[in-house]
């Protein structure tokens, strides 16, 4: 970090502060004083961290079984494995998305067992068919991932454990799965910055995340670039945090570097 | 209508509407590709030889667009780029104009896929030897000469698979498009579905479009691969 503050970046730090100070002055920002505005806002950021970590959470669960079908498993199961993987990294996730929210949603009224079960009040709602969408495509990404993460595991270290008579399913458990996460671990990371990035999407399909919120207020005000920047200013926030969380993740892990 | 009936050519089927949108996305998304390749050529040899502001401000063109969604992008700049333009013009005494979607798509993409392709491109510079870059600079050769016989043909293996990824990336990207409101392929289909309410066939139609394209784009960035890496020796066990 020596020499971080030489002159030319005070310079900059300055016409960044300038910029700031410019925009807090000169641009229209009365609609963040309206308590109502504020509540929705606080709600929007709300529901986008809880999409994002829900979906990552679910993601990751579904992605570790593909990654293992891609790397060890019988071709019956690699194959339909990958397929999944490359439908889904080859097709836009806002088309997926529809595909669900529409399709799904357009399918289910009409079948009367669905309309008549306890969970048809949920299904009415936009949320899970976002949530189902964006774990899936967490699930795409991560299971080419985490193939990689499981091929690279040391094969002798498997070999080992089953010269030492360990089950099949300890061996996975203690040995195989802690290292390849522990291998994904810095780019999970990434990815996860790259599914914030994703998440506001949900807001074509009704979900009322920060990006839905910041579009109302657009509406409702005719304010055209403040909320936008607001919006920007929230995701980089954001990103930063998860960075600083990954870091402080990969910090825990030990890890011995030769 | 059933459904394959309702993807027919002529106007009662979608058909030929769906390939337009094809075709718009696949162009928006090859002038976006060409532009961030543009950007990331210059931002690439600007991060690694440019003075310390230049690098530092294209530092801080990378991280934002790559802390800030798409989507966000793509409003912001699209606002942003379509007045701007419009009050260069009023200002130096022209008419207002309209700036087409497509024009507009294809740079407020191109300025994302910039900043992704000068973090790809700067990588695979790093890549080549600097004993050649050196022994071609010893030589006298000029910075673009060296540029385009030295440095090029040797990056070029590094950054293929970095640049298949983007541009893969920029083909979907197209969809976000969609949201403001310009007739890609994504928007097209939702239009069409939501007419005849055959959601299930469109989208599924559209998604074997656009599975179609990166199948395709990958066989061939897989020749391209074969073709940058001719006269590399091969590593055992790859």
């Amino acid at each position: 970090m020596q020499g971080f503050w030489a002159p030319r970046r005070i310079v900059m730090a300055a016409i960044a502060a300038g910029i700031v100070v410019w925009c807090v002055l000169a641009l229209n920002w009365t609609w963040l004083a309206d308590p109502k505005y504020q509540g929705l806002i606080l709600q929007g950021i709300w529901t986008t961290i809880w999409i994002l970590v829900v979906t990552m959470v679910l993601g990751m669960l579904l992605a570790i079984p593909l990654g293992l079908a891609q790397a060890a498993g019988p071709w019956w199961l690699a194959m339909p494995a990958a397929g999944f993987c490359g439908l889904i990294r080859g097709t836009p996730l806002l088309l997926q998305l529809w595909l669900l929210y529409y399709g799904l949603g357009s399918l289910f009224p009409s079948i009367p067992w669905i309309r008549q079960s306890d969970l048809w009040p949920i299904l009415r709602q936009a949320w899970p068919y976002a949530v189902l969408a964006l774990s899936l495509s967490v699930a795409g990404y991560e299971g080419e991932v985490m193939r990689g993460a499981f091929k690279g595991v040391p094969h002798g270290q498997l070999e080992a454990a089953k010269a030492m008579g360990m089950p099949r399913f300890t061996i996975f458990r203690r040995i195989w799965l802690p290292q390849a996460l522990r291998r994904v671990l810095p780019t999970l990371g990434g990815e996860t910055v790259l599914q914030m990035k994703a998440t506001p999407l949900v807001a074509t399909i009704t979900v009322i995340d920060i990006y839905a919120v910041s579009s109302r207020i657009r509406q409702d005000t005719f304010v055209v670039y403040e909320p936008l920047l607001l919006l920007a200013v929230v995701y980089m926030a954001i990103a930063g945090v998860i960075v600083l969380l990954f870091r402080w993740l990969e910090n825990r892990v030990p890890q011995k570097t030769a | 209508m059933s459904g394959l009936e309702l993807l027919a050519w002529e106007a009662p089927g979608w058909g030929a509407a769906l390939a337009a949108g094809l075709l718009k996305s696949v162009l928006i998304a090859l002038g976006a590709f060409s532009l961030g390749l543009l950007i990331g050529i210059g931002g690439a040899y600007g991060k690694l030889y440019g003075g310390p502001v230049t690098r530092d401000l294209l530092a801080v063109y990378t991280t934002i667009v790559r802390a800030v969604p798409e989507l966000i992008l793509i409003l912001i700049l699209y606002f942003a780029f379509t007045s701007s333009i419009n009050n260069l013009l009023l200002a130096w005494g022209f008419e207002r104009i309209q700036i087409s979607g497509f024009v507009a798509g294809i740079a407020v993409l191109g300025v994302v896929q910039g900043a992704y392709a000068t973090e790809v491109l700067r990588g695979a510079i790093l890549s080549v030897p600097a004993g050649q870059i050196e022994a071609a600079r010893a030589m006298g050769m000029p910075p673009l000469m060296l540029a385009w016989r030295v440095t090029f043909p040797q990056m070029l293996a590094a950054a293929i698979p970095g640049l298949a990824n983007l541009w893969l990336i920029a083909t979907k990207d197209t969809a976000l498009l969609a949201v403001v409101g310009y007739a890609e392929l994504t928007l097209v289909t939702r239009q069409a579905a939501s007419t005849t309410k055959a959601f299930f066939t469109f989208f599924m139609a559209a998604g074997l479009l656009y599975l179609c394209i990166s199948i395709l784009s990958t066989l061939i960035f897989g020749r391209i691969e074969a073709w940058a890496r001719r006269g590399q020796v091969r590593q055992e066990g790859r």
